[in-house]
């Protein structure tokens, strides 16, 4: 009986010390260790510091630890220890061009200025479960390659906006909002849709980008880069009025570039997704860029007619911490709302019932 | 800039302890409750009017002070110190209005209506009164009330009366008033609707 | 106010937090049964579990206060009891199960039966703050109808009940209006207990947290629950009194007893019915109920 009318408390805490219990699982095997978690499921970190909005890699990899290997309640820990954190302000925009880039690929050109560099990656691996992992293999040290002379790597988008081929992007002085800070609210302007996308989880964002790919508001995208890499983060603190480094972070970086007719007032060009998250997560950058630019439809007079088009949809739904609180939350006990139920239909079927008798029918029109 | 004076001593305490008491006036209008501010800003900031201040404002909930206190810089450094907010100039701006001299308080209009879709986004008039007692001076019906409510205050705003009733007409736009006199504290939300006669 | 549990906060949140929160319950107060929009935080509990109740409790409460939580009507259910442990842990404050003790009650789902009196606060915690939700999914939609006081759909929606079922077929979260102005969501509590928000004389603040939203009924505040002229509200009634204390008008849980069809009605305010048994009332099943129903005449 779950809802023990006595005795909830002891069930609670025998119910935790059992979790503590299965979540270190065999004790004659060795605990996992938080580096441990940190250095080989470097991913899975990358995904909690990015959807927790808290960049702290052992933090999330403790978190990891806590929740047993479960995403999004790690990123629920990491959500609801960042929000007791002090805040001291906003960093100054990050240069993803000045990037020590560690993987950069683009799709619409064969090669550029930087060279595509593959860096570490699933793809063209064949995805063949590898059984000498299980034994402990010890992979051969990665090859090094002599960097670029110049070593620069603009960005694709950079290389088009120079014949206007793409739309500019400028920045503007306003204070980027801060949907943790000012509760969401319709319209919202491009900064909170990617504040919030980049917090959304990863398997509604790619859900909603293949949709558009699938023809529910297509946006004809071109992979123009991925990059992925650490980016410094510089702060002007008030009494100072002058940037001081922070410390780098790993950014990866996805510029999606998308077909647009033009209209009347603006000449055929090509228009822009965007993607940042923290770490390497090419998967979620690219979900997010497919995403920012079917949001964009307003923006660029384009029908509203699918839901990775419609910003109150997705930016309501894509917040994994609240929708696995409210899914879940229908563990809790409803049986006084159920009583209220139970009653109800007991009369509807005891009334259909004397109707039935009567040889009435169903259902009285309002008229009657 | 000036040396600073007190603000709260325990501040996690003692906001919630005025905040529980403006809570408890503003859903109970027109009633006067005991308000000890135990705080020391440069005068003419009372301190019933900095205990609001350091409570409520901060860099999210911007004040407008009124000609009185914005002649002295030492309660703008006050205010900025002890609460991180920003001081506006424009009443329309402020999340709290702190005005220390009542018979030159703006028109109500003045200062931030909401609007019809947000009526939240409006400013709270904060003034410093001489006295403030339960009484019949001022009337009131509307939610919180049970009945009728009444108050003798001074002093009180030009047509304070008529810009009582064109605030409460505009509901659920509108203001919040909260008044304050030495030791004491009332709210006017702007749900209260003032009453002729008996 | 020393943090009780070391490395955070006194009741969890952060002094700005609170401010926040503290602004828009004010808000909220002063314009009964509008939806203020507030920048929810996560908290260590999930969205949907109270989180809306939980910051408006912990934006309110003093060391002085006393607090009371309930969910289904029960002191006990283990969702009650986590949030009670949570505010003794994070804030020290005392708690207690009888209604009438309580500074702060934070419910879900119930009103107690006890009337609440002037200076208590009762806390909800919501789920769904709109109204108009499940007729319109828009928030910008049913922002522009509260803005316009547009409640044509509402009434639409409980007359094609009628006009279908002949009554109205909503039986918890049964809409009300404020003052005579806004439509509110009483949070799901059955309709049984919308008269207890008429006129109360304590403060009812209603907390939505992931859906980022707090209102509020002022103590003396008209509170209407929807209806028609030739279809008046009416509350559930219940046919026998509680097994246990032989309340009546109250609202009653159904126990099943076993698979061959044995049920028992039983109060689901526990507290009172516990404080009836204390005082010497006996329902018909008092001293054949199963202990785990029945528990103890009163606990601490």
């Amino acid at each position: 009986m779950y809802v023990a009318v006595k005795g909830g408390e002891q069930a609670i805490d025998n119910a935790h010390r059992l979790l503590a219990a299965k979540r270190r699982g065999d004790p004659a095997l060795p605990d996992l260790d938080v580096a441990q978690i940190d250095g080989q499921l470097a991913l899975a970190v990358a995904r909690v510091m990015a959807e927790g909005s808290l960049y702290d890699r052992s933090l999330a990899a403790l978190a990891i630890k806590q929740a047993r290997g479960d995403l999004i309640e790690a990123i629920f820990l990491v959500r609801a220890f960042r929000t007791t954190l002090p805040r001291f302000g906003a960093c100054e925009p990050v240069d993803t061009g000045a990037m020590a880039v560690e993987r950069r690929v683009s799709a619409t050109f064969k090669d550029l200025p930087g060279g595509q560099v593959l860096g570490p990656t699933f793809d063209y691996t064949h995805r063949l479960i590898d059984f000498a992992l299980a034994a402990g293999f010890a992979p051969p040290p990665p090859a090094e390659a002599e960097p670029e002379a110049d070593g620069a790597m603009p960005r694709v988008t950079d290389l088009l906006g120079e014949e206007d081929l793409i739309e500019r992007e400028t920045a503007d002085d306003r204070p980027p909002a801060d949907l943790t800070r000012e509760p969401l609210s319709f319209p919202a302007e491009r900064d909170i849709r990617l504040q919030n996308l980049a917090r959304g989880d990863e398997g509604f964002l790619l859900g909603l980008g293949y949709s558009t790919q699938r023809g529910f508001g297509r946006t004809h995208p071109f992979v123009g880069e991925v990059r992925f890499g650490a980016v410094e983060l510089d702060f002007v603190p008030e009494e100072l009025g002058f940037p001081v480094p922070l410390g780098t972070i790993e950014v990866t970086e996805c510029q999606m570039v998308n077909q647009f007719a033009g209209s009347a007032e603006r000449p055929p060009q090509f228009t822009r997704g965007y993607g940042l998250v923290f770490g390497q997560s090419e998967r979620k950058a690219m979900s997010m860029a497919l995403v920012d630019r079917a949001l964009r439809a307003r923006e660029f007079g384009e029908d509203v007619v699918a839901p990775a088009q419609d910003e109150e949809f997705v930016l309501s739904h894509s917040d994994n911490v609240q929708a696995t609180g409210f899914v879940e939350h229908l563990k809790l006990p409803h049986y006084v709302d159920f009583q209220a139920e139970l009653e109800l239909v007991r009369r509807l079927r005891a009334e259909h019932a004397a109707r039935e008798a009567d040889g009435r029918p169903h259902y009285e029109e309002a008229a009657e | 800039m000036s040396p600073l004076t007190r603000g709260f001593a325990e501040p996690a305490r003692e906001a919630q302890a005025a905040f529980r008491v403006l809570m408890t006036a503003m859903s109970r209008p027109a009633t006067v409750h005991p308000f000890a501010a135990a705080v020391t800003p440069p005068p003419p900031l009372s301190p019933e009017l900095a205990a609001i201040a350091l409570s409520l404002a901060d860099p999210d909930a911007p004040i407008w002070l009124d000609p009185p206190l914005a002649a002295v810089p030492a309660i703008a450094d006050y205010l900025r110190f002890h609460t991180g907010a920003k001081i506006v100039g424009r009443p329309d701006e402020a999340a709290f209005a702190l005005v220390s001299n009542p018979l030159a308080c703006p028109y109500l209009d003045r200062f931030a209506q909401g609007l019809d879709a947000y009526p939240d986004r409006s400013t709270t008039v904060v003034l410093a009164l001489a006295t403030l007692d339960a009484g019949s001076a001022l009337r009131f019906r509307g939610p919180g009330i049970d009945g009728v409510a009444g108050l003798d205050a001074a002093p009180l705003p030009r047509a304070f009366a008529a810009e009582l009733d064109s605030n409460h007409a505009l509901f659920p736009r509108g203001v919040d008033l909260v008044l304050l006199a030495p030791g004491r504290l009332a709210a006017l939300p702007r749900s209260a609707r003032r009453i002729e006669g008996a | 106010m020393t943090p009780v549990q070391d490395g955070y906060n006194f009741a969890y949140l952060d002094e700005q937090t609170k401010r926040m929160i503290r602004r828009a319950i004010l808000k909220a107060i002063a314009i009964p049964g509008y939806q203020v929009p507030f920048a929810s935080r996560e908290m260590p509990m999930p969205y949907g579990w109270g989180t809306g109740g939980v910051q408006v409790t912990a934006s309110i409460l003093g060391p002085d206060d006393v607090l009371k939580v309930i969910d289904q009507g029960s002191d006990d259910t283990t969702n009650a009891v986590s949030i009670r442990k949570f505010f003794k842990k994070t804030a020290g404050v005392a708690t207690t199960t009888h209604t009438a003790e309580a500074t702060i009650v934070q419910t879900r789902h119930r009103i107690p039966e006890e009337p609440l009196g002037a200076g208590q606060v009762l806390v909800y915690q919501v789920p769904i703050p709109e109204p108009l939700r499940f007729l319109e999914p828009r928030e910008t939609e049913t922002r522009t109808l509260h803005a316009l006081a547009e409640y044509g759909l509402m009434h639409v929606k409980l007359y094609e009940d009628i006009a279908r079922h002949g009554h109205v077929a909503t039986t918890y979260a049964y809409p009300v209006e404020v003052a005579g102005r806004y439509v509110m969501d009483p949070s799901p509590t059955p309709k049984f207990d919308n008269p207890k928000m008429h006129m109360s004389a304590a403060l009812q603040l209603f907390g939505a947290g992931r859906e980022q939203r707090i209102y509020a009924v002022p103590p003396y505040t008209p509170v209407k629950s929807l209806d028609f002229e030739d279809h008046p509200f009416r509350i559930q009634t219940f046919k026998d009194p509680c097994a246990l204390c032989a309340a009546e008008g109250v609202y009653l849980d159904e126990v099943v007893l076993d698979d061959r069809g044995g049920r028992m009605m039983v109060c689901s305010d526990t507290d009172f019915c516990e404080t009836r048994r204390a005082a010497g009332h006996r329902g018909a099943m008092l001293g054949t109920a199963p202990a785990e129903i029945a528990g103890e005449a009163s606990h601490g």
